[in-house]
């Protein structure tokens, strides 16, 4: 009731909130980091448009990886296609199917840890659904971003989607032996793009045919797994 | 379409609020929307049409202030002008996202009897 006049009318109360919308998330994902680097694994979150090539280069990594134990958590609308995939390429993997769901969150890949054993992994990939806009913005608690963004996509993807790529700790180009077939697509003019819209751009040009700069990935991927766990012996 | 689940997530934030103060309805929010912030302004506002219904905000006007993206040098803090490089010549550093990632409840106004 107003206090000055006793009139009735209900008081207008001001709050200042001044809380992000993806707090609740963030906080998940805090929990999932703790756990995965407390137990030394790298979680990559690997994303990108649908047809980047993401499972390709899973499958490529798993052919370089020699003896890394690897694990897979991957998204998709419908279907476990992918995670047949990467089992089949001798990674463990998990197949969430998120129905209409766009993109994973941090409470998804916590419920996924629970029916997937991977504490003892050195590295786990989480191929998110693939989509270049919603899966930028939830944090699942993963160490890195990694978008793969292939050539035939164009040159003028990062400024198209420019959430996804200020995230991104690497990008990897990939399907590079399919450039020579594309003349309007030239790399100078990805890394002209990328540097606009991600600070400290990494661009590691790949392909999964032919194995071109997957040893460049693989020293990548040690580098960033060392700063989560010392080198096993 | 996350612009669902983030409605859904300010709801039950100002649910939290509306039951701290004993409040009966709510007139009015105030959120902030970056422009990298991934949401569209726009699907944000008609998915809160949609669900305020039969909620104490049905009467609560949303108003959403939109961020332009600021980019500065991470060590001198210069601004970066816009569409150029991520990066201080002057320097030799990488820039860092001043404003404009936000997707923030600002504030909100309760009737409170």
């Amino acid at each position: 009731m107003c206090e000055v006049c006793g009139c009735g009318d209900p008081e207008i109360v001001p709050v200042d909130v001044h809380e992000n919308l993806l707090s609740g998330n963030d906080q998940r994902a805090r929990h999932n980091r703790e756990h995965l680097a407390g137990h030394g694994v790298l979680a990559v979150n690997l994303m990108g448009s649908p047809g980047a090539g993401k499972t390709a280069m899973l499958e490529a990594t798993a052919r370089a990886s020699g003896g890394w134990r690897l694990g897979g958590i991957t998204a998709d609308l419908a279907t476990e296609r992918d995670a047949e995939r990467l089992r089949a390429a001798g990674i463990p993997s998990y197949g969430i199917t998120t129905g209409s769901v766009c993109h994973l969150d941090a409470a998804i890949v916590h419920e996924a840890l629970h029916h997937f054993p991977w504490h003892g992994l050195d590295v786990l990939f989480i191929e998110n659904v693939g989509n270049l806009v919603c899966p930028a913005i939830y944090d699942l608690g993963q160490a890195v971003n990694v978008v793969a963004l292939s050539v035939t996509e164009g040159e003028d993807k990062p400024l198209k989607y420019p959430v996804m790529f200020r995230r991104a700790d690497l990008v990897l180009l990939t399907k590079m032996d399919l450039l020579p077939h594309l003349p309007g697509v030239r790399v100078g003019a990805i890394e002209h793009a990328l540097a606009r819209v991600m600070p400290a751009p990494a661009l590691l040009p790949v392909s999964a045919t032919t194995g071109e700069g997957i040893s460049g990935w693989m020293e990548w991927l040690a580098a960033r797994r060392e700063k989560v766990a010392p080198p096993r012996a | 379409m996350h612009e669902w689940s983030l409605v859904q997530s300010l709801l039950s934030r100002v649910d939290e609020e509306v039951r701290k103060h004993g409040a009966v309805a709510v007139r009015r929010l105030e959120v902030s929307i970056g422009e990298l912030a991934g949401v569209d302004p726009a699907l944000f506002d008609s998915a809160y049409e949609l669900f305020r219904m039969d909620t104490l905000c049905a009467e609560a006007q949303l108003e959403i202030r939109y961020v332009p993206a600021t980019w500065v040098c991470a060590q001198c803090g210069a601004r970066i002008t816009q569409g150029a490089a991520l990066w201080c010549a002057a320097c030799e550093s990488p820039a860092r996202l001043d404003a404009g990632a936000e997707i923030v409840l600002e504030r909100m106004e309760l009737e409170v009897p």
